[in-house]
């Protein structure tokens, strides 16, 4: 059984919001709602980062565990829903949350709380699959379709990995890789270089043993 | 009044106070810690997997390979 998260490679992540506009166009999400959202760090200087956030999916979520109506659950795949009809909008999975993947619409008087909105792994909630009601209250459901998040699959640069855990991990593994023998311990790659190597760079010689090496 | 009129009324009375006791519950009864929503459908429930986990997961790991590119440029 797959066990579903993200990963966000902060090296490729090139701030374009790509994610959070498809995210939101997908699920049809109300203005002031955002599922998905990029937050830069340093930004504007050399080695500026990006990174896409939203719902982790937590092993073990502090929205689960502090919901006092206990509307989340988790399903075999390991993604993180909720029932909106039981949702009182009280903000306790908001305050919880270390990401800030809880969001509220605000559209009633003096900023009222409605249900709570999150990112479903593109996976819907507890209504049939592809019904009317899931895609109003949830979003489409893509992983019923056999797809995975519409975010993830879409990031032009695939800084954004989303899917079983396991195959992201070997994914990035093999990346890291690649990366490492882009440049040299004096030189390391930088910027582009670092995203993705330039295949003409010569690669470093294997490092000497280390000498008084005991036979 | 005769005892038999004492009694109907101290019945009747008695019954008028029970009928609160038998309200139904008007708020959800919360289970502290489990999930108290509706249940959900598998990802395969519905069209076109009709139940067939394995072919979902086939094209689930389809997929996930697909952001692979140092596979998909091989």
């Amino acid at each position: 059984m797959a066990r579903m998260k993200f990963l966000c490679d902060a090296e490729r992540c090139i701030e374009c919001n790509g994610c959070v506009t498809a995210c939101k166009q997908e699920h049809d999400i109300p203005w002031g709602v955002n599922r998905r959202r990029v937050v830069t760090i340093n930004d504007g200087v050399p080695g500026e980062r990006s990174v896409s956030v939203a719902c982790m999916h937590c092993s073990d979520a502090p929205c689960m565990a502090v919901c006092p109506v206990d509307c989340f659950y988790r399903t075999d795949d390991g993604v993180v829903l909720h029932d909106k009809d039981l949702c009182i909008g009280c903000g306790y999975c908001f305050y919880a949350c270390p990401f800030g993947a809880p969001q509220f619409p605000q559209a009633g008087a003096f900023g009222v709380r409605g249900k709570m909105d999150k990112c479903t792994f593109c996976a819907g909630g507890p209504e049939p699959n592809g019904s009317e009601a899931e895609y109003k209250k949830y979003g489409r459901n893509r992983l019923a379709e056999g797809k995975l998040p519409v975010c993830a699959e879409m990031c032009s640069t695939k800084a954004l990995l989303g899917g079983d855990a396991d195959v992201l991990s070997d994914i990035y593994r093999e990346r890291v890789v690649n990366r490492a023998a882009r440049g040299t311990p004096s030189m390391p790659p930088w910027g582009w270089d670092t995203a993705y190597g330039r295949p003409d760079a010569a690669k470093p010689s294997p490092a000497p043993a280390a000498g008084g090496a005991k036979s | 009044m005769t005892r038999r009129a004492w009694l109907a009324l101290g019945s009747a009375l008695a019954a008028l106070g029970l009928m609160g006791c038998g309200e139904r519950p008007q708020v959800v009864q919360y289970k502290q810690g489990s999930y108290q929503g509706k249940p959900d459908e598998q990802a395969w429930a519905g069209k076109p997997w009709d139940g067939n986990k394995k072919d979902w997961e086939l094209a689930i790991a389809t997929r996930n390979q697909n952001q692979n590119e140092y596979k998909r440029i091989r």
